[in-house]
């Protein structure tokens, strides 16, 4: 696995202030694995997908599943969240701004068809034209001549040069942009999928490591079978014989079927295992962090909450919340206290950020701080924390109340909403007037993904209405840095800012848990807590 | 007897738009926004969330989606799923699968529910009904997950007898052991039902009279007690039938069923409206049917009851 850091690094080192995402087409299955039966289906959890299988379509974990087997794009994430080329041979730029993207000859969808420049502008376009109502159209907002008020069909900023090449020009700089571009939004299409789109999403046409067993692979509520793609050979390449991926409708079903031998690996454990799976399956168990943030947000329209009063009662709250106790009594370990507002599996993550002593439980601090608030404006009423009770979060909710009750001598409840639709529509709305639980799940592997969206001004899901300009400048200077690096320490200076701002208040991480039964071998979980099927290996 | 069937389906009429209404207003009823749901913590941009409603006539005021609904059920058109499936096929699919399992599960409970009781009747405070007694009172009293849970732990996993969940295609092997397990609830009812049904008629005055003409108590059992103690019952497994062919949400999810129960239940989850009012119609009309068929099976098993008109 080292060798994929290198991948990363090579891209600081580039000549000239090229940035390339240099090939590491050794990645993948490790090439010392014991040999399992090459022709063996792995059999695996899932949910039947919430919407047709169109890259641009889908957003959700169900659907995900099934398109990053069947389909490869531009570059694809190892284990570690770092990004390697997988269909392009080069991603280069010398501005993060414009970028020129070649793609390895001969590639083929399973269809037979040629994976050119065209199959992934045409995708592009599509996805990013309003008319089309695509779920995931807001990855393409970047891109030059994006609009959500018109129907733009063909983007200025995309051009053909030839048949493997094609340039892209962005709004303003971004130099993640490449790191995007694994996600399942930037997949190709071939021609063929224009045609009949709605026939397409329920037999989709891919050119990745695995694709749909035949023409109604796809048994809705049931499973998908999917089987290995012979003509893929970039560096996903399966090592065994296919995936049956089986929709369950609860994890406990799930996890009984993995007891019983009827499944191989399971990418979600239930509640009621949870003490006892580490110990069922030994060293084929797996509690790894997730790529998921969670926190709740004090909107600064909150009367009490803006301003410096505003700063010392969110600090003073922070202080007061004992967050090693509640991940370890509450959640079992299944959540990690949080110690940025990004996730550990994401390259550039430090548990070292100055200001981050702000997250550590300290109720002598809390209490002076918020007595310093006091002194600028007395406190009255419930400080409220709002979620939705379909989520299990009354648990946390209650021991974070407690705790600032106990340490702050304040008054504080839970707020709960009956469903999480009805909890979201009044966030979304900005009628809700009490903090509220938030979260934020990467879409892919880059710090600025954690920050940008949630604490820019104006950004999509800044729901708690923060604008700090220092903290827009200084993303906005990452994003026009081509070296990663120095891109990360940008970021990490807004998220100096950020301690000290509090916009939400960061509380801890999701773990992904997971167990896989004895015919299988070499299962590792993704950053996006999505096992790495392509390099299981099975026995039997 | 035509004239009598005529005017029951007359008045499934209003009672099916009573019901879709109802349900309609429920699921349009419920606080939040579906479309906003679907982006998780994510805040998708207005107009994305506009052009969503329109497609799904969120948009629209309650009483003409209500319309549109009605008006496209009459087309044969149940709408679609957020997954772009037409409920119908999703119908289709799902509800031949329960079909089975509540027909299994009606087998168990109906072949030992009642040659239990009826062992239990005729030999009423023997040892055999005490124990009948015992056992079918702590079947009712458990919840039907705790059985579902114990029941897929000791046999399919622990013994491995059967498969823990029910494998793609619903193979009727694997639908035994949740069948048993749906069977088990009602089976004890069945159990108590037929009992006292047997206790009941055996102290009849024909009975006795059978007795004293001479017939047999090999002939008296089947034809005089117990088909005059099946009306009870009958009318209870039908119900049941019923209430098992909409779905048995809990023990379908358990075992991963692909019926009626578990893919209303996600529908519901998801804030699916059409999925789940067509689902529900279908359920209504169902629940119809089947309570006029036991209204009519009464009269095959009692020649006394007559449905004049």
């Amino acid at each position: 696995m080292k060798i994929k850091r290198i991948g990363v690094a090579a891209i600081a080192l580039a000549a000239a202030g090229a940035l390339t995402l240099s090939g590491c087409t050794s990645g993948g299955a490790d090439p010392s694995a014991p040999a399992g039966d090459a022709t063996a289906v792995i059999t695996t959890n899932g949910s039947e997908p919430q919407n047709p299988l169109i890259p641009t379509n889908t957003n959700e974990v169900g659907g995900g599943k099934i398109l990053d087997a069947i389909f490869a794009g531009l570059v694809y994430y190892d284990a570690k969240g770092a990004a390697h080329n997988d269909v392009a041979e080069s991603i280069e730029t010398d501005d993060a701004q414009n970028y020129t993207i070649k793609l390895k000859a001969d590639q083929k969808f399973t269809n037979g068809e040629p994976v050119t420049a065209n199959s992934f502008v045409d995708a592009w376009n599509y996805g990013a034209d309003t008319a089309n109502e695509q779920l995931s159209q807001y990855f393409f907002e970047s891109i030059d001549g994006f609009s959500y008020e018109e129907s733009v069909p063909e983007l200025p900023g995309l051009e053909v040069v030839d048949d493997t090449t094609f340039t892209v020009k962005l709004k303003q700089p971004e130099s993640d942009f490449p790191l995007r571009l694994g996600y399942s939004a930037f997949y190709p299409l071939p021609e063929s999928a224009f045609e009949d789109l709605a026939a397409f999403g329920e037999s989709p046409v891919g050119n990745g490591a695995y694709m749909l067993d035949g023409e109604d692979a796809w048994k809705h509520n049931e499973k998908i079978d999917l089987v290995v793609n012979p003509d893929y050979d970039g560096p996903r390449k399966a090592v065994n014989g296919g995936l049956d991926i089986i929709f369950y409708a609860s994890q406990d079903a799930a996890y009984a079927d993995l007891q019983g031998g009827n499944l191989d690996v399971l990418d979600a454990i239930p509640d009621s295992a949870l003490a006892t799976f580490e110990d069922e399956f030994g060293d084929r168990a797996i509690t790894q962090a997730a790529a998921i943030f969670q926190s709740f947000t004090i909107p600064a329209r909150l009367p009490h909450f803006s301003g410096e009063e505003g700063n010392l009662r969110r600090q003073a709250i922070s202080m007061a919340i004992n967050r090693d106790e509640i991940t370890d009594v509450i959640f079992a370990g299944t959540r990690t206290p949080a110690h940025d507002f990004t996730s550990p599996v994401i390259d550039g993550y430090s548990e070292e950020i100055p200001g981050s002593e702000v997250l550590d439980y300290n109720p002598e601090e809390a209490k002076k701080l918020w007595a310093q608030a006091d002194a600028i404006a007395p406190w009255d009423g419930t400080f409220k924390i709002a979620y939705n009770a379909d989520g299990g979060h009354q648990a946390w909710v209650d021991a974070v109340a407690n705790g600032l009750k106990n340490d702050l001598g304040i008054d504080a409840a839970g707020d709960p909403y009956p469903t999480f639709a009805e909890a979201r529509t009044k966030i979304t709305d900005r009628t809700i007037q009490t903090a509220f639980r938030s979260g934020w799940q990467a879409d892919y592997p880059a710090l600025f993904n954690f920050l940008g969206p949630l604490y820019g001004t104006g950004a999509g899901s800044n729901d708690g209405d923060y604008s700090n300009p220092e903290v827009d400048t200084l993303l906005k200077e990452g994003l026009a840095e081509t070296d990663i690096a120095a891109a990360n320490e940008k970021f990490q200076a807004a998220q100096e800012i950020l301690f000290q701002d509090l916009p939400a208040v960061p509380l801890w991480y999701s773990t992904v848990n997971g167990a896989w039964s004895e015919v299988v071998n070499d299962v590792e979980f993704g950053w996006n807590s999505v096992p790495l099927y392509y390099q299981i290996t099975k026995s039997e | 007897m035509a004239g009598y069937i005529l005017r029951r389906l007359l008045q499934a009429i209003p009672v099916l738009l009573g019901t879709t209404f109802l349900i309609y207003f429920m699921v349009f009823a419920m606080p939040g926004d579906p479309i906003v749901a679907l982006f998780g913590d994510k805040t998708p941009p207005p107009q994305v969330i506009e052009a969503l409603r329109e497609r799904y006539h969120l948009d629209q005021p309650f009483i003409v989606q209500y319309f549109i609904f009605l008006g496209n059920i009459f087309k044969g058109d149940l709408g679609v799923s957020f997954s772009g499936q037409p409920v119908s096929e999703i119908l289709m699919a799902t509800f031949p699968v329960t079909l089975r399992l509540a027909a299994m599960a009606v087998f168990f409970e109906m072949v030992a529910g009642i040659s239990i009781g009826l062992i239990s009747g005729l030999r009423k405070g023997g040892i055999f009904d005490a124990s009948a007694l015992v056992v079918s009172l702590i079947l009712i009293s458990l919840p039907i997950f705790v059985l579902a849970f114990v029941m897929q732990w000791f046999f399919g996993i622990y013994l491995g007898w059967f498969r823990t969940t029910v494998g793609p295609g619903a193979p009727t092997q694997d639908l035994i052991l949740p069948a048993i397990v749906l069977a088990t609830i009602s089976f004890a009812q069945i159990v108590r039902l037929t009992r006292a049904s047997v206790i009941d008629t055996d102290g009849q005055d024909f009975v006795r009279t059978a007795a004293s003409k001479g017939l047999t108590r090999g002939r008296i059992v089947p034809v005089h007690i117990l088909r005059n103690s099946l009306i009870p019952v009958v009318t209870y497994l039908a119900v049941d039938f019923g209430t098992l062919m909409v779905g048995a949400t809990v023990t379908e999810g358990i075992f991963n069923v692909p019926g009626v129960g578990r893919t209303l239940y996600q529908a519901i989850i998801r804030g699916e409206g059409p999925t789940v009012v067509s689902f529900v119609t279908i359920m209504v009309l169902i629940y119809l049917v089947v309570n006029l068929l036991v209204d009519l099976l009464y009269a095959v098993l009692d020649p006394r009851i007559r449905y004049a008109k």
